[in-house]
């Protein structure tokens, strides 16, 4: 450093700048505050993952762990491993059968009977049962007359696995949860809970198992007011439906508007006309607004969505019109389009942005070779922009599956035993199923939310993995 | 218009505008059919932008007008019943950076034909491999026409630029320093193909390399700047024709002193 300076010419002007000493101590000062700095930003994601972690904890603490269970017959002799939510239909009926035979006769009346209840009992089985299944063994035996193995394959054949569960749990094994416990307690404090258990609780009749809230019979059960049975299908089916049909009416409406923006409105103006003018500030008007849009809270799309699909369109999207009868406007289809709106602007952005990155010289080239402006956008543009529409596209999903207040205004119902059919069906979603679990009082309704949090989690996991991927197929195909 | 048709352009009082900016001043200038006339001048000067009004890319810029007559064969380019499309097919275009479309090697030569409605691969095959052996290309790419067209050299990147414009069979190539980027021996390259290419093609370059100018063409027009201080000390730039003449006499034989000062280095 000194040797520097020495060998600065004599007749050079008086420097202005500091000297050594005082540039050495204001050096280790800018240092610092940048080092300062570089810590204050890294605490930032340090916070972001703590929470993340202290979210997924959370999450997990409730999904497994300790509970008592109570019950009359122990549900090991009913169905095997006393698994009742992953019982097949057959292993059901004939538990019914081999314990209330003759309510299992009170459920074929109830459920399947085509004849008045006062000659049920003097009718056979092909009468009563119709177009129903059953053995031919039992067409003329009257319901008294059946064999066991009789009742059991029309029960089973006829009914559905939910009915027969519930039957089950409520009727015959009287399952009743009656404590639960998180997972960490269950792990760390095990030793107290059994303490806690033999004193308090019959071993006859209550039993303390490990139970994981989230199994694959979590994923295939329908609702249910029990939390043991209760599952998602109904709401991880409708939320499926939801976003399929969002983003097939989002994406090409989104990306359409992004074409007409960039590539046709922005040459629609010709400046040199008071009219182009105008257009120019017309577009730049829309633009501002598409923005503003994205920022709009959900629960004024919902209301949108309210007066408009399921209001003023009822017609359509109750499906009248393709002659579906029973339902109105709450449908599949309205909350589809209502999340549509909702994350067009999103789309809209992206791919903007994605269409304005594409290099000029490969637009220049395109039209120098005498291309139409359409087969420009389409051969060249589209493709180099595809990957950052997808981009938008991807968040757009996200929003759309995770988003809970429209549902609740366009009408999810939170208390759905069917599963959506089809665009004009009633649903309910997941994120509506969780809220509504969160809301019950009970710990085990708690538990089950959380079990369904980490299923929508991994749903979104998913979707977005599936993306990126194809983002990344583009892209290479792009490069190679 | 001459009558002989000798003539591929001819420029009439040709102004062209950004916006309210004028860029280029009254242009006069007849272009020769099957010859090679270069455009030079220092940055600036609107030789650019001339060569893009002669296929109407300006068109793609918002703001930009042209004013004057812009004649191919008789016919104004900027006629309301003109579609740029048909001006584009007929007048192609080489740009200054390479830019081979993110495609396989054969898809960027088939993409014109293509955009035409040529299908049917045997057609296409031997347009492919025509386009590519007319610009030089066919040799060291025969075996790997899948490749992506990225994956060339800059070289051979802007030969494929060239085999996909006169894949197309247009009448003019129009080259905007078409070897700009490229080192001495693509360059070389480039210049020896445009000699074959003039055969069968009218060629329009422009360069910033005098000797290029030198080298390849028949005609060269000198471009320069005109400036004039508005009120409030704001320069007004724009480029106007100053020189053009048969290459040989314009570099030895300059009519004005601001061309000669020019192709002596004095400023550019």
């Amino acid at each position: 450093m000194s040797d520097l300076l020495t060998s600065v010419p004599e007749d050079k002007p008086m420097s202005l700048m500091p000297d050594e000493v005082v540039f050495r101590r204001g050096l280790a000062g800018r240092h610092l505050r940048g080092r300062v700095w570089k810590i204050f930003f890294m605490m930032a994601i340090v916070l972001a993952l703590l929470s993340l972690v202290a979210l997924f904890l959370n999450v997990v603490n409730s999904a497994a762990g300790l509970i008592v269970v109570q019950y009359n017959i122990d549900p090991a002799e009913v169905v095997p491993n006393g698994d009742l939510a992953a019982a097949t239909a057959e292993q059901l009926a004939a538990g019914i059968v081999e314990y209330e035979p003759n309510r299992a006769l009170v459920l074929i009346r109830d459920n399947l009977s085509s004849v008045p209840v006062d000659q049920f009992s003097a009718s056979t089985m092909s009468q009563i049962l119709g177009t129903h299944l059953y053995p031919e063994s039992a067409a003329d035996k009257t319901p008294r007359d059946l064999e066991p193995e009789e009742r059991a394959a029309i029960l089973a054949q006829n009914l559905s696995v939910d009915v027969m569960k519930q039957f089950i749990s409520d009727d015959i094994i009287g399952l009743n949860v009656l404590e639960t416990h998180s997972l960490f307690e269950s792990i760390f404090d095990r030793a107290a809970i059994e303490e806690h258990f033999a004193a308090e609780f019959d071993p006859a009749t209550t039993r303390l198992e490990f139970r994981l809230w989230l199994r694959p019979s979590f994923l295939t059960s329908g609702q249910s007011s029990d939390p043991v049975l209760a599952g998602i299908r109904t709401a991880l089916i409708g939320t499926i439906w939801i976003v399929a049909i969002t983003v097939l009416v989002a994406f090409p409406i989104g990306v359409g508007a992004a074409i007409y923006l960039e590539e046709y409105a922005a040459a629609f103006g010709n400046i040199n006309t008071r009219f182009g003018r105008f257009m120019q500030w017309f577009n730049r008007f829309i633009e501002t607004n598409v923005r503003n849009l994205a920022g709009v809270p959900s629960i004024i799309y919902g209301l949108l969505g309210l007066a408009i699909f399921v209001r003023a369109a009822a017609e359509f999207t109750s499906g009248r019109f393709v002659g579906v009868t029973d339902s109105n406007g709450r449908t599949i289809i309205s909350a589809s389009l209502t999340m549509a709106l909702l994350i067009l602007p999103v789309i809209i952005i992206n791919a903007q942005e994605a269409i304005r990155a594409v290099q000029s010289s490969i637009r220049e080239a395109s039209y120098g070779l005498g291309a139409t402006k359409w087969q420009t956008i389409w051969n060249q543009v589209l493709p180099a922009a595809m990957p950052g529409i997808l981009t938008g596209t991807i968040l757009g999903m996200s929003r759309a599956i995770g988003e809970t207040a429209p549902l609740v205004i366009v009408g999810a119902s939170t208390a759905t035993f069917l599963d959506p059919n089809g665009p004009f069906s009633s649903f309910t979603a997941l994120p509506i199923q969780i809220y509504q679990w969160t809301a019950r009082p009970q710990a085990e309704f708690r538990a089950i939310a959380a079990a369904a949090i980490i299923v929508l989690l991994v749903l979104l996991l998913l979707l977005n993995a599936t993306a990126i991927l194809l983002r990344q197929y583009f892209r290479r195909k792009l490069q190679t | 218009m001459t009558e002989n048709g000798a003539h591929a352009f001819e420029l009439q009082g040709v102004n062209i505008y950004y916006g309210s900016k004028m860029a280029v001043n009254d242009v006069n200038l007849m272009i020769p059919r099957q010859k090679i006339t270069a455009f030079i001048g220092p940055s600036g000067c609107g030789k650019s932008t001339v060569l893009r009004s002669l296929n109407r890319m300006n068109d793609l810029i918002p703001g930009a007008r042209v004013q004057g007559g812009v004649f191919f064969g008789g016919q104004d380019l900027y006629a309301e019943n003109v579609d740029p499309v048909e001006v584009r097919r007929r007048i192609g275009m080489v740009f200054q950076k390479p830019n081979p479309f993110p495609k396989s090697i054969y898809d960027n030569v088939a993409y014109g034909p293509r955009l035409l409605g040529v299908r049917g691969k045997a057609v296409l095959d031997e347009i492919v491999e025509r386009s590519l052996k007319g610009a030089f290309l066919w040799d060291e790419v025969r075996g790997d026409l899948k490749k992506s067209g990225l994956a060339l050299s800059g070289g051979q990147q802007q030969r494929l630029c060239i085999a996909r414009t006169i894949a197309v069979e247009p009448e003019v190539i129009l080259m905007d320093e078409p070897a700009s980027a490229l080192d001495p021996i693509a360059t070389q390259a480039i210049e020896e193909l445009m000699k074959v290419l003039v055969q069968q093609f009218t060629i329009v370059i422009v360069t910033h390399n005098m000797q290029q100018a030198q080298r390849v063409s028949d005609y060269t027009a000198f471009y320069s700047i005109r400036k004039k201080e508005e009120q409030g000390g704001v320069e007004n730039r724009w480029g106007i024709l100053a020189e053009y003449a048969p290459t040989e006499r314009l570099f030895t034989n300059p009519a004005s002193e601001e061309t000669e000062r020019y192709i002596r280095g004095e400023f550019g």
